[in-house]
């Protein structure tokens, strides 16, 4: 053994115990699917773990209808300290279950034990935490007194933090009052499956959450669905316009969490040794496959040099292989199709002249894998500098002023995240001010709390998950009705006669929406 | 004998000054009995874009503005059209049909609208923004921001200044810069409130009004990528579905319609629409 070998250290697989076969979770029971199944496979081997079922439209009329009955005839009638005592309940039982669920996203994801076991699963249990308390306070929601819950919300989520994008969507959906239908992404639906099994201990009323898997045709189905009231997307910007154009002219309130392209700036000043942690974090957590990475970034041209070198010493050090390994740093990319893009956009980066640098690994035989990767020489207008890549590949720009910075960052119709290291306050702050992202990470990257609102501006979408603000997603204020002068103006609805002038232009939009 | 009477050449408002249509293009304004009143400027669609990079060129320096600088600036034009309250009575009761008293009664609500939400201005982040209790050593804050762009479709009904005034107010509040589509029927209150502005402390390029036809150009403006929200509070009659479908290419923040009596009325949730919030995590040192 070499320095810096570590001998394996695999995480047990003997608490999971997975069937061979999952149906649908469609009010409070398992059923099979009446779509064609199909199989849900470990990226870092390529071996099927199990065969979920696909949702047809039937199936999903059904879990639609078992979410409005149990909307009308349980969960609107419910106090809100009771729905609360639900949530509590299964905060609880994912901690408890919480290592045999990490396994178990670790093994259909690809991600490191050691970020499923330390983030992932953690945070799920603290969102049903923290939004089992708000649901007996949402007059302090900030949508004024006695707010309303909206109906049946539809929630579609995707494949990078499958179990923590599930928290976020149901937790404040379910705190509102609201009830919910949720499907996973086509190649990471086994830990949303065992969540059901969750809320079958927590003895959930039956219907109050549904659970359908199947691919994008399935989502849409259910997004495009007259039953629902409430749509909510994470995924692709390309996914989310052509939500919005379907729910165009309906009453759905729509969120939108979509793409990024996040700048992370590092000025001259910054402690440098921390900045190169924050990039590597920023980037190569979750093998990139986050939203809200740090994929731009850039660096201040004084200290270029010195940062990469420092970057390129510390991505020697990244150890990429066995994602049940509790010293994995990199896992598998998710699929085949992600890698394929992957490649496809880094190839192109080197075609249009960007010089590319990868870490030293050994790729894994079966899986599939992609070595750390940085670009410099990037210009503005690089493929690589605008598209999001979504993978483990990070694009260095340098910067000699922070106006120039602040116009590099926001040289992008995306907006969600940005982080910036200096070890000057007020020039963070000053920057901050100017950037048009909705996180900012200040000497941290990629932080993460139930508390605090996150989602973007721009093409990222619109609406916020966490914090108070994500409560606003899910509710509407009371209508009220009287007069229109500003003495009656205190938390007035906006929607109050949207009804009538949309009367008449329903069907077409329905008809818009099918095209 | 009676003097002769100078009528106004009413025109757009478009970066703080005064131009006619870019087509050449105007149209008839009646009074509610028929009569002629003026040619209105018949906005085109180079018109349009002319507003948003003009919005767009303004939203630095306006969203960049102090809060309290904002509220007063805001202040200040309800205290301009209190002064010119007798020539927008005269207007409405032209173009609306309506007596003085109903027509002064429209005006009187539309400045209390105005000062209601220049109140707001350097409030409206205390009371929308938050901070968080994350599990960390972190400074965790969360405050709404302008969206940017935002383009109106005013209220198309009775109550023209009003309409406006319920439609523009809330967006400026914020710091965002508008481009407004104007009531096509009795524009008139639209482009004399634009000399409010133009003589107010209000930089050129923040409110840019748009006289013509709606149907002809919010279609451009629903599509245009620099404009980041689009308010379709006044475009029931319009085939609105069609403009939110656009609207979504570009993911803007769209505004249903309104109508009734309450269409428009004051909110909070008004200004917020337009507002987008930004969440900021500062590391803090371990001691």
């Amino acid at each position: 053994m070499k320095f810096l070998d570590y001998a394996p250290a695999p995480e047990s697989q003997a608490l999971l115990s997975l069937k061979s076969d999952y149906g649908l979770f469609i009010n409070g029971d398992f059923t099979a699917g009446r779509g064609t199944p199909f199989q849900t496979i470990n990226p870092a081997t390529e071996q099927q773990i199990a065969m979920i079922a696909t949702a047809n439209e039937a199936d999903v009329d059904d879990a639609v209808a078992a979410a409005r009955h149990a909307y009308d005839g349980v969960w609107s009638r419910l106090s809100g300290s009771d729905r609360g005592k639900y949530l509590f309940r299964i905060a609880r039982l994912v901690q408890e279950r919480a290592r045999e669920l990490a396994v178990a996203e670790t093994l259909d994801n690809g991600k490191p034990i050691k970020e499923t076991r330390d983030v992932d699963i953690p945070l799920v249990a603290a969102w049903f935490f923290y939004y089992a308390g708000w649901a007996d306070k949402l007059d302090h929601a900030g949508v004024g007194p006695n707010p309303a819950s909206l109906g049946v919300a539809a929630q579609v989520i995707p494949w990078n933090f499958p179990l923590m994008m599930l928290a976020w969507k149901i937790a404040p959906a379910l705190a509102a009052g609201n009830t919910v239908v949720l499907k996973p992404a086509e190649t990471t639906s086994l830990t949303a499956l065992l969540f059901a099994e969750i809320l079958q201990q927590a003895d959930l009323p039956a219907g109050v959450v549904n659970i359908i898997t199947g691919d994008g045709s399935t989502g849409a189905t259910l997004v495009n669905h007259p039953g629902v009231n409430k749509v909510a997307f994470t995924g692709s910007t390309a996914v989310g316009r052509a939500i919005a154009r379907s729910v165009a002219g309906t009453d759905k309130k729509l969120s939108l969490e979509l793409g990024g392209k996040g700048a992370n700036i590092v000025f001259d000043d910054a402690p440098i040794d921390q900045a190169v942690e924050g990039i590597v974090r920023g980037i190569f957590f979750n093998q990139g496959h986050v939203c809200c990475a740090g994929s731009r970034l850039l660096v201040q041209e004084s200290i270029h040099d010195d940062v990469i070198d420092r970057l390129k010493r510390r991505m020697q050090t990244l150890r990429l292989g066995d994602p049940l390994d509790k010293n994995t740093d990199i896992g598998a990319i998710n699929s085949a199709e992600q890698l394929a893009r992957i490649r496809e956009l880094s190839d192109l980066g080197e075609q249009e002249g960007a010089e590319r640098w990868s870490a030293d690994c050994v790729i894994p035989e079966n899986g599939f894998w992609f070595a750390p990767t940085i670009f410099t020489n990037v210009s503005t207008s690089h493929r690589i500098a605008r598209d999001e890549i979504f993978g483990p590949v990070l694009s260095v720009l340098t910067f000699r002023t922070p106006a120039e910075a602040i116009a590099k960052a926001n040289n992008t119709p995306y907006g969600l995240s940005a982080g910036i290291w200096s070890d000057k306050g007020s020039r963070i702050l000053a920057v901050a001010d100017k950037l048009r992202a909705g996180v900012i990470w200040a000497n941290t990257f990629n932080q993460f709390d139930p508390s605090s609102p996150f989602g973007g501006y721009k093409e990222s979408g619109y609406g916020r998950e966490g914090g108070r603000h994500g409560l606003a997603a899910y509710l509407k204020p009371a209508v009220r009705t009287g007069s229109r002068s500003i003495a009656a103006a205190d938390h007035r609805t906006l929607s109050v006669s949207k009804k009538s002038a949309s009367a008449g232009k329903k069907s077409a939009s329905a008809e818009k929406a099918a095209k | 004998m009676n003097r002769l009477a100078i009528p106004k050449t009413y025109k757009l408002y478009i970066g703080g000054k005064f131009p006619r249509s870019e087509s050449g293009r105007v149209y008839e304004v009646l009074s509610h009995t028929g009569d002629f009143l003026a040619n209105a400027a018949k906005g085109s669609r180079k018109d349009a874009r002319d507003a948003v990079v003009a919005a767009r060129n303004a939203l630095g320096g306006w969203a960049g503005a102090t809060a309290y600088n904002r509220g007063q600036v805001l202040y200040r034009i309800a205290e301009l059209l209190e002064g010119r309250r007798a020539q927008f009575i005269a207007e409405i009761m032209s173009c609306e049909g309506v007596n003085a008293a109903v027509a002064s009664a429209q005006v009187d609500e539309a400045i209390d609208r105005w000062v209601w939400y220049a109140g707001w201005a350097d409030k409206y982040v205390q009371v929308a923004g938050n901070a968080n209790p994350v599990s960390g050593p972190f400074f965790n804050l969360s405050v709404p921001e302008p969206t940017g762009v935002v383009a109106i479709i005013a209220p198309q009904g009775t109550e023209s200044l009003l309409g406006l005034v319920s439609a523009i107010a809330p967006a400026l509040v914020a710091g965002n810069t508008v481009v407004v589509v104007a009531n096509e029927n009795a524009p008139l209150s639209a482009i004399s409130l634009a000399e409010v502005l133009a003589t107010s402390d209000v930089p050129g390029g923040v409110v840019n009004i748009v006289t013509g036809s709606p149907t002809e150009i919010a279609p451009w403006l629903a599509t245009h990528a620099d404009v980041n929200a689009l308010d379709l509070v006044g475009a029931g009659d319009l085939d609105w579905v069609e403009l939110q479908i656009s609207a979504a290419d570009t993911l803007k923040r769209v505004l249903p319609p309104e109508t009734g009596a309450d269409a428009a009325a004051p909110a909070l949730n008004r200004i917020l629409a337009f507002t987008e919030v930004k969440t900021v995590w500062h590391t803090k040192a371990i001691l």
